[in-house]
């Protein structure tokens, strides 16, 4: 070995310690976090629920949105398939094990992902943008047509998942449901985390950049990023069906362009391309939107707004994305 | 030697202009063609067109003897015909290791790869060790792109070429763009390349097609005037004329 290659292995081995450092902690923030929303609000936790099953949303938008750089208005086209096939497979087919229910739910993710990124990466920009609206409304007006298995605008009800792992009952204070969240969102960060910095994740990253340069290196960007947009699915799909399985009905709001724009705009608040700042952005928004809202319910979209318009002028990273970067320029002047 | 690379009566015209017009040419197996010609003589536009960025009018294309005119971009890298960008075409927040790490996954098709670090592959970190010290970009390797010289990005472009192990290799002014300082570190890489890859650069720089060239190929308003050796193709009346012409066009609009 040359003194070169030692110097290498050292180097990278160190960037693998670091890049394990912040997954754990990552984890441990996510668990902590957890802990603190049942320790502060033990009567809220369906909300807390909730907010798990959007955080998972918002983490699939990051996917396409933040790390492709795909343009959609429409994204809760794949939370809400994964909603609705939980949902469906419980009422319809009598599938109530909630582990077959996510499963259902991840599987409708992907077959809704497919489609959504078979049309949507047909076009680029602006046009994208109105294909993506244009899907999230058909699916919409799909479901509430298609009434007799979905349920239409009164929404799909009696949803009665058996306990979790025949032992734990989903009990009315929604403990078990919100275990059940934090532990899903915490396996899917963690596979995720691997995911993004993956050769596939590099892949990603190179066409949103440019797509050119990457087939000039003989990769398909349609391919890799209709792949993504099924993953992508399969994160949203499971946050639907967690949301299917915790409240126990999935209705027309969750196949809505309200939640698909409210997503996006949890992003931006947060940071796209990090998957730390999709979180962010998912506890920030949903703070205000019910804990500020019940205290002021005037005021809180004024004050998400003016949020939202400090965030994209003054600090365009998103708030996890800038204190990073404050971070890390804080870091490099130590050194 | 038999053909690695051939193009047949290749043309292209953008709004009535011809830019390639009736372009034919052939390569063997460690040849050393300099493609040289007056600003907006086509050359960057015949390179477009045999990479598959751009679709020709009528012509052939062929690698290793099989015809490739209708194969896509990605197809025509995968057969071994790799080009490198005029203006620089690198990833900003990545590292140089990060970029030919993705080249060697992808020609092994393992770019898809959900799960694993190239930095955790063994082979593949040897892999891009040798290329990055070769093109003497070690100390740079896991900096990221927007933080290293012109020069060294010049460079880097090369190494991804090479990565992906091409037959036929396409270069369109390494050295464009680089400070005359900085030239000899892009010539010597140039003369380093593998002695049976088929190689034909674009460039400017007459003394560096004299120094790397064993064959000159110069294009005019999309048509070859000249194909013959070095030596010739100064003395060449048709060639004097093409440049004499650009030049006087060029003060013209100046
Ligand atoms: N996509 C396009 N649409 C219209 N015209 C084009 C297009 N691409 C190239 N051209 C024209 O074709 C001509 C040849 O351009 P090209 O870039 O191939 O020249 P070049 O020989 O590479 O020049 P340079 O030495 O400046 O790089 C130019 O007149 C250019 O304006
Ligand atoms: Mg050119």
């Amino acid at each position: 070995m040359t003194m070169a290659t030692v110097n290498e292995t050292l180097t990278t081995a160190r960037g693998n310690r670091r890049k394990l450092g912040r997954d754990l902690a990552g984890l441990s923030v996510i668990l902590g976090l957890a802990v603190t929303g049942y320790l502060l609000f033990p009567n809220n936790l369906a909300l807390l629920t909730r907010m798990t099953a959007i955080a998972l949303l918002v983490l699939s938008l990051d996917l396409v949105t933040g790390y492709c750089g795909v343009a959609t208005l429409g994204h809760a086209a794949l939370f809400g398939t994964g909603a609705y096939a939980a949902g469906i497979a419980a009422v319809h087919f009598g599938i109530t094990d909630p582990l077959l229910m996510l499963a259902c739910g991840i599987l409708g993710g992907v077959v809704a992902g497919l489609l959504c990124g078979a049309v949507i990466l047909r076009a680029h920009g602006l046009p994208q943008l109105v294909l993506s609206i244009a899907l999230i409304h058909l699916f919409h007006e799909f479901a509430n047509k298609a009434a007799s298995w979905t349920g239409g605008s009164d929404g799909l009800a009696g949803i009665a998942p058996d306990p979790l792992l025949g032992f734990f009952a989903f009990d009315l204070w929604g403990r078990t449901a919100y275990v059940f969240g934090i532990v899903l969102l915490a396996v899917v960060f963690t596979l995720l985390r691997l995911v993004v910095r993956s050769p596939f994740g590099m892949l990603c990253r190179g066409i949103k950049e440019d797509p050119i340069r990457i087939r000039a290196m003989g990769a398909s960007p349609k391919v890799t990023l209709v792949k993504m947009y099924m993953i992508s699915g399969a994160v949203a799909g499971a946050g639907g069906a967690l949301n299917a399985i915790s409240t126990q009905v999935v209705g027309l709001d969750s196949l809505s362009f309200t939640l698909s724009a409210e997503s996006l705009v949890m992003l931006v608040l947060g940071g796209t391309g990090s998957l730390f700042g999709a979180l962010t952005g998912t506890i920030v928004f949903m703070f205000f939107e019910d804990i500020v809202s019940a205290a002021n319910p005037f005021h809180w979209l004024t004050m998400v707004g003016a949020l939202l318009i400090a965030v994209v002028l003054f600090a365009p990273k998103g708030l996890y994305g800038t204190i990073a970067a404050v971070a890390a320029r804080w870091r490099e002047a130590r050194r | 030697m038999s053909a690695i690379f051939e193009v047949r009566n290749l043309k292209r015209s953008f709004g009535g202009l011809a830019v390639t017009n009736d372009v034919s040419l052939a390569m063997a197996p460690g040849d050393r063609v300099a493609l040289i010609g007056p600003n907006g003589a086509g050359k960057t536009t015949f390179v477009n067109l045999v990479t598959g960025n751009l679709t020709p009018d009528s012509g052939e294309v062929r690698i290793g003897g099989e015809d490739i005119t209708r194969v896509n971009a990605m197809g025509r890298v995968r057969r071994g015909l790799v080009r490198s960008f005029q203006v620089t075409r690198l990833f900003q927040d990545m590292t140089p290791a990060e970029h030919v790490a993705l080249a060697i996954l992808q020609r092994g098709g393992r770019a898809g790869r959900l799960f694993g670090n190239y930095l955790a592959m063994p082979e593949v970190m040897a892999e891009v060790s040798d290329l990055i010290g070769k093109l003497g970009l070690r100390d740079q390797m896991h900096r990221r792109v927007r933080e290293i010289a012109y020069g060294q990005q010049r460079l880097l472009e090369i190494a991804v070429a090479l990565a992906l192990r091409p037959r036929v290799l396409l270069l369109d002014e390494p050295a464009a763009g680089v400070p005359q300082s900085d030239t000899g570190r892009i010539e010597q890489a140039l003369a380093d390349l593998p002695p049976d890859l088929a190689v034909l650069m674009i460039e400017h720089d007459m003394d560096l097609v004299f120094r790397f060239a064993r064959r000159v190929i110069v294009l005019a308003a999309g048509t070859i005037i000249f194909d013959g050796s070095p030596s010739d193709v100064t003395k060449d009346p048709r060639v004097r004329e093409a440049y004499l012409g650009s030049y006087a066009n060029a003060g013209h609009a100046a």
